[in-house]
């Protein structure tokens, strides 16, 4: 094994993952971030959903060595000093959720989808966030949050 | 208990019942501190007991619920139910906050834990509102009436000039006040209570009918919230189970060599089971993947045969008449006689999974011969029963635990993930997670049954239903009545053998039999020639159910919707666990891209008295989501004992794009009891799609899911057979 260093929400970590292992593996069993989840390993619930360089990512598809010296920001990251990012406000704000499991996954799409569209229009939102499953059918609601985040600047940084 | 809910309690495939309770009061107080426990008997007891006055006396298994007042004021609730998505952490504590009144979050509720709630049967059957919601509000307006007495007491006054608000307890004489934490003097009092308090009618709730935001809504937004398979105990190991190469596969040989040299990786072995536990989770599947097995299994029914294979093989002693919700009225023959038109059409629906986005997960824990197991389950009191059944413990020696979890649908009632956790961490002499695949999910778990049913019928000219034949096969009898007035019945659930696993899903087969009867209505509407809705609200003398199909029907704007080649309207609706629906529908045909979408649907929900609209409306909403699967797309395919489809890329679920703009429209009644809401909305989704397609394109599609293709199929045919 390799060590690799991973900048995690603004920390450098250093960890040796397995060959090939995910940085979902990374992220949930070294380095104990569980707000990123496990739904499918195969890229098509978005429940896995992290920024890379400020970009959506699945990153059960991402081997944790290709993103090594990368800016990685998890759920955890978006509200460091415990104050609620907009899109979480949002989110608990519209109650854009019901078992809640998707919620980190939905949130990490939609920062990426403000980061580089500011004020999407509700197909925007639609196409960008159709990889991203709730299976408690919330999705109106997740529009609205993120509509509410973006009219009120969700992208923060 | 009811013949109904014994029948409900079949659908869910419960096994055992067995009534324990292991909390001994003062593991309570050294849990929870001193302070005041109230505990309030089970309603079978009461019925069996009254009179008894019995202050103490009852033996703990007649204890349904418990409530402790701290004195720290922390008021602590008990209760076996689970949160799973369903909003009930906070629509249970809203009816406590009410009758105790007491701030909302002045509230803790534990649940699911079997070392620490009264015994429960499970969370399912919409019953959580009706009846946990009804128990909790009478614990609490007794603990309330305790609280006065005991302060009348201890001021030597005349209770009748006390009342309580707000966590005190006021003297209206002269203002006095005494807070609850102060009343219980921290010593430590139990009081059981049997006899039937007076609980506030819905028209006078005032925290309980509003919105009041999710308890601990916070930590989903954050991940802080811990799931199952979230959950991290000390040296804890990563366990993968081997899986048969098909369904009812027996092992004939494994070589565990080359896991086995993989370092720090365990291969446990014991009879039909088989895994691997290791540190790491990567070495862990790497190791089972080196697992070498060779099975032998039998030749199974495959999909292609499946409805065939449900008429001809009738199972058990259960079907027929009486008491499986089988009945017959008047006589179909003369009934058909009479009728001016008749109708015979077969309806089918596939198998489907529940695909909760949190797996099977759990966490299992050895100490001295003691398990504790942590898992996403709706049937805490279940698993543990499968757990002391497994390893033939005591139940005293298995405590499990249910974290808030990452939704079931139905689909999480058995133990699986728990029993193969403890067998392995039993092995290992550490703790082991085991969280199952997707992959193993849509295929080991169990699914949503199949169902062939049968509908023969006969109309009037005028509309009015004089014959109403209906069977179902497999599928189960969960709303198999019909609401509509017909005199001649005959209504019938046949078991029959089945080739998958199955078992409950959100509304049972009142999914599938709604779908049967009302395509099956609108068919005859248009027999004979009368408008959908005017057609059924004919044949309803319920006025709750005419109530629902008139207000889905005002909200859709029904009356002014017009048809067309690319446009279709639909309604459909019923009556289920004490809940009444309608839904209509408006779907959009693309004939050059072959496609159809869902573009508008209202809904019409009356569950009685609403407890929280915010979180109804999410549930009523995400119903109709969920019902868009297996109305249009969602079927596990299968052959000869293997699942073909089991990826989330194979097995389409609703998403963004498959949302209709959907319009929730609730009828409050305070003047009925709550009924539960999870399940009964999903019910008028399918039909009143289908009727819709119908209605835009003259195909009827009789099979759920109803495919586009099938549509443009049939209707090519069409086409080419008039030109």
């Amino acid at each position: 094994m390799a060590t690799i260093t991973l900048l995690v929400n603004g920390n450098e970590r250093r960890v040796d993952p397995a060959p090939e292992e995910s940085l979902l593996s990374v992220l949930r069993n070294k380095l104990g971030l569980t707000g990123t989840k496990y739904g499918c390993g195969e890229g098509q619930c978005g429940a896995c959903t992290v920024l890379i360089d400020g970009r959506s990512v699945r990153s059960c598809l991402t081997p944790a060595a290709t993103v090594a010296n990368k800016k990685i920001t998890t759920i955890e990251g978006l509200s460091p000093n415990g104050n609620l990012h907009p899109l979480q406000q949002a989110f608990l704000d519209e109650e854009a959720f019901q078992c809640g499991y998707c919620t980190p996954g939905m949130i990490m799409s939609a920062h990426a989808l403000l980061s580089t569209n500011p004020s999407p229009t509700e197909d925007q939102i639609i196409q960008h966030m159709n990889g991203n499953i709730c299976r408690c059918g919330t999705y109106p609601r997740i529009v609205a949050a993120i509509q509410q985040a973006s009219s009120t600047g969700g992208k923060r940084q | 208990m009811t013949n109904l809910e014994l029948q409900e309690l079949e659908q869910h495939t419960i096994e055992q019942l067995r009534y324990a309770f292991e909390v001994n009061r003062r593991d309570l107080f050294k849990f929870l501190g001193a302070g005041l426990v109230i505990g309030m008997c089970a309603p079978t007891v009461l019925a069996q007991e009254s009179g008894r006055r019995s202050q103490g006396q009852a033996t703990p298994e007649d204890i349904s619920s418990w409530l402790h007042i701290g004195s720290d004021g922390k008021i602590t609730v008990f209760t076996g139910k689970v949160e799973m998505g369903q909003n009930i952490r906070t629509s249970l504590a809203q009816h406590v906050a009410e009758e105790l009144r007491v701030p909302m979050d002045s509230i803790t509720m534990i649940m699911g834990d079997t070392q620490l709630t009264p015994f429960d049967m499970g969370t399912f059957g919409s019953r959580t509102t009706p009846q946990m919601g009804t128990q909790l509000r009478k614990v609490s307006a007794s603990a309330r009436e305790v609280l006065i007495d005991m302060a009348a007491q201890q001021w030597k006054v005349d209770r009748s000039l006390l009342s309580a608000h707000d966590g005190v307890v006021v003297n209206s004489k002269n203002g006095e006040k005494i807070t609850y934490s102060a009343i219980t003097k921290g010593e430590k009092i139990v009081k059981v209570i049997s006899r039937d308090v007076v609980v506030a009618p819905a028209s006078n709730w005032h925290v309980a009918g509003i919105n009041v935001p999710k308890v601990a809504g916070k930590s989903f937004v954050t991940g802080d919230h811990q799931y199952t398979s979230d959950i991290t105990r000390l040296g804890m190991l990563h366990g993968k189970v081997l899986r048969p190469s098909a369904f009812n596969a027996t092992l004939t040989s494994l070589d565990t060599g080359g896991a086995e040299k993989l370092p720090n990786v365990q291969v446990v072995h014991d009879g039909s089971f088989a895994g691997v536990v290791a540190a790491d989770s990567q070495i862990a599947t790497k190791a089972l993947d080196l697992l070498k097995a060779q099975w032998n299994a039998p030749s199974q029914p495959s999909e292609a045969e499946l409805f065939d294979y449900l008429r001809k093989n009738p199972e058990g002693n259960g079907g027929g008449f009486g008491g499986r919700g089988g009945h017959e009225t008047g006589s179909i023959d003369s009934g058909m006689a009479s009728a001016n038109k008749k109708l015979e059409q077969t309806y089918t629906v596939a198998y489907i999974a529940h695909t909760p986005l949190e797996p099977r997960a759990a966490v299992a824990e050895w100490s001295d011969g003691r398990l504790t197991v942590w898992t996403g389950t709706q049937r805490p009191f279940g698993v543990r029963d499968e757990l002391v059944e497994a390893f033939h413990l005591p139940p005293d020696h298995v405590r499990v635990l249910v974290p808030d979890t990452g939704s079931a649908y139905g689909g999480k009632h058995t133990g699986d993930a728990a029993v193969e956790a403890a067998r392995l961490a039993k092995a290992a002499g550490k703790p082991v997670k085991v969280v199952w695949t997707r992959q193993e999910e849509l295929t080991w778990a169990y699914f949503r049954p199949a169902g062939v049913i049968d509908i023969k019928s006969g109309v009037r000219d005028d509309g009015t239903l004089v014959a109403w034949e209906f069977h179902n096969y497999n599928s189960g009898p969960a709303a198999i009545g019909t609401p509509y007035n017909v005199p001649n019945q005959r209504i019938e659930f046949h078991p029959t053998k089945y080739p998958l696993r199955q078992g409950s899903y959100r509304g049972l087969a009142a999914t599938a039999n709604h779908f049967a009867r009302e395509s099956h209505m609108d068919e005859l509407a248009s027999l004979v020639k009368l408008d959908p809705l005017q057609f059924r609200l004919k044949n309803i003398s319920d006025s709750r159910l005419r109530d629902i199909f008139e207000a889905a029907a005002t909200r859709f704007g029904w009356d002014k919707q017009r048809p067309s080649e690319e446009r279709g309207f639909g309604i459909a609706g019923g009556i289920e666990k004490g809940g009444y629906t309608a839904a209509c529908a408006e779907v959009a045909v693309d004939r050059s891209a072959q496609t159809m979408k869902i573009v508008r649907v209202a809904v019409a929900f009356d569950c009685g008295a609403v407890v929280n609209p915010s979180g109804l409306r999410n549930q009523v909403s995400g119903a109709i989501v969920q019902g868009i699967g297996g109305a249009l797309f969602e079927a596990i395919h299968f052959q000869n004992g293997k699942i073909l489809n089991p990826r989330l890329s194979d097995y389409r679920v609703p998403r963004f794009r498959d949302t209709p703009k959907i319009d929730v429209e609730i009828i409050d009644r305070k003047d009925v009891p709550s009924a539960g809401a999870g399940e009964t909305p999903i019910v008028g989704l399918a039909p009143a799609v289908g009727n819709a397609i119908f209605n835009a394109t003259g195909r009827r599609l009789r099979a759920l899911p109803m495919l586009a293709t099938n549509i443009f199929d049939q209707h090519q045919q069409a086409t080419n057979r008039k030109s």
